[in-house]
């Protein structure tokens, strides 16, 4: 693989098993400076294992994996904390703690991280809920918002740190098309405001194609094909066609497999007679 | 197809023992290395950025201490009186009703005050913490504070840690006084001797062995609750199902816990 100059992600033949089974199989991939990759696949294809991996939450089994240009297996416990810094995820459900106020959510890193005095951090924390469209709601708990806000307010709390890279694990899932087209918008102008590489996990294909720079397709545990919108959507992989085109697999059926399933009881060889 | 055959039962029946062992020990494997993981974050932790908040300690001791007064003096009172009336009608087989206090000041101090606040505390405050990061792990508040950089054993644990160990032998302190104090109104009323003299015999009686006896052992039922809570709470599987099977296990295993614990301490210190 021809390696871009400006990459930020850099993943090697990662391998990665759940128990006995392996989901990942070589995965191999490169994010770069400023874009948007959005990674897709069915359920299962083990799009969200490639994402906590890729934010260092899994062990992997093999592979090397490069974040911002250090290796995550090199680094120490200091400069592990030090990465973390410069990375912000949204997860799928917000993740904002339930027992903090949406301004203590989003301050929290700010007050883990850095000395800046109470007053900075308020300001800073309501500049970022500014750039979600959540002014204002710094006082109210999480409990008290709607899906969507939730998401917003999860995105603020991911960039308060004006991290380099940003995860984004299925932010239009769960919304109705209105507000996820605005999440959509929302994460191209944090993209060109403030210059950061995104990785976006989604199985939404509108979502995709309007905010990719770039699209991996994972299907079970393989990397079908990195590309351009247009590259994806011209594919003639037969599987990502059915992906794109909402075609149910039609895999072989194992009838001895089928029926071990059902029963629970292991089918032998029959012996004719 | 094979039938299942009475062999296979059994095997499966001892692989499920084996495997219930297994996880057992696992368990207790989590919770030693969690105990050493709270003391590197708290010793080592202001070096890589990571102190463990005072402030967080604070909020933890109003929540698992202060809070707690009210009820933990209703029963302490309740056990105190209950020890003064048993103790009466005992005494009274030998006509030694006035030797009561012997069995109150001991029995109090040394048993039953540590034992009715450990308890309260496994139920109160220890369930609390099962839920608490139950839930925390399953909407992802775990994976959110690792993302950000945050060790979740010093951001979560070690504030309720520190918050155990101060607050339940501060109790323990506090259930003591109360106890005496409602055996000696019973005492007062049945047998007519004055409380001034209660506890002239009360401070005759007890050493501070007795005091610490009862304080190192709600030193531990804190260490106990905490971990046991703790292990539970990290240990979630599945939904809101999950916390729930982890509360009321963090619960019972910590009572099972305080209740061996102080007979094994009672047996090693009680020479």
């Amino acid at each position: 693989m021809n390696k871009h100059p400006n990459t930020v992600i850099e993943v090697e033949n990662l391998v990665t098993h759940y128990g006995d089974r392996e989901i990942l199989k070589g995965v191999t991939l490169d994010v770069r400076d400023r874009e948007i990759m959005v990674i897709m696949g069915g359920s299962g294809s083990g799009k969200s294992t490639l994402l906590r991996h890729l934010m260092a939450l899994e062990t992997k089994t093999s592979g090397t994996m490069r974040i911002l240009g250090q290796n995550i297996d090199d680094l120490s416990q200091r400069d592990f904390f030090d990465l973390r810094k410069k990375i912000g995820v949204a997860f799928q459900g917000g993740a904002l703690f339930s027992s903090m106020t949406v301004g203590e959510n989003v301050m929290l890193p700010l007050y883990e991280h850095t000395d800046l005095d109470q007053m900075t951090m308020e300001i800073m924390t309501r500049m970022k809920l500014e750039v979600v469209e959540l002014g204002g709601f710094e006082d109210l708990k999480p409990s008290e918002l709607s899906g969507g806000m939730i998401k917003r307010a999860a995105f603020a709390r991911a960039i308060v740190m004006d991290p380099k890279i940003l995860f984004c694990d299925e932010p239009s899932a769960g919304l109705d098309p209105v507000v996820a087209s605005a999440l959509d918008d929302l994460i191209l102008l944090l993209r060109d405001a403030m210059q950061m590489s995104i990785v976006v996990v989604t199985h939404e294909l509108e979502s995709a194609f309007k905010i990719a720079d770039r699209i991996t397709v994972l299907d079970k545990g393989h990397i079908l094909m990195v590309g351009t919108v247009d590259e994806v959507k011209n594919s003639t992989n037969e599987r990502v066609y059915n992906l794109l085109n909402r075609v149910p697999e039609d895999d072989n059926m194992d009838m001895d497999k089928y029926l071990q399933r059902l029963t629970g009881v292991e089918v032998q060889e029959e012996t004719v007679l | 197809m094979t039938e299942p055959s009475p062999q296979n039962a059994f095997i499966k029946f001892c692989e499920r023992i084996g495997r219930t062992t297994v996880s057992g020990v696992e368990e207790i494997g989590h919770g030693g290395v969690l105990i050493g993981e709270s003391f590197y974050w708290l010793i080592y932790g202001p070096r890589v950025k990571q102190p463990v908040r005072l402030g967080a300690i604070f909020q933890q001791m109003m929540e698992v201490g202060i809070h707690a007064i009210p009820i933990i003096a209703l029963l302490v009172a309740s056990i105190g009186a209950m020890l003064a009336i048993q103790g009466i009608h005992t005494l009274r087989v030998f006509g030694a009703e006035s030797r009561v206090t012997i069995g109150i000041a001991f029995s109090v101090v040394r048993e039953f005050a540590p034992l009715i606040i450990g308890i309260v505390i496994a139920g109160r405050s220890g369930s609390a913490l099962a839920a608490r990061i139950g839930t925390m792990k399953i909407n992802q508040e775990i994976d959110a504070l690792k993302v950000m950089g945050v060790n979740p054993v010093r951001f979560l644990v070690v504030p309720s840690l520190i918050a155990m160990v101060i607050m339940v032998p501060m109790l323990t302190i506090f259930g003591d006084i109360v106890g005496l104090v409602a055996a000696g109104l019973y005492v007062n009323a049945n047998l007519g001797i004055s409380m001034a003299a209660f506890f002239h015999d009360v401070v005759d009686i007890l050493t501070i062995d007795d005091i610490m006896h009862g304080l190192t052992k709600s030193f531990l039922f804190a260490i106990l609750i905490t971990v046991i809570g703790v292990v539970n709470g990290a240990g979630v599987q599945g939904g809101a199902d999950g916390v729930g099977k982890a509360t009321t296990r963090s619960v019972v295993q910590a009572i099972s816990a305080i209740v061996m614990t102080d007979m094994i301490f009672a047996f090693v210190a009680t020479g």
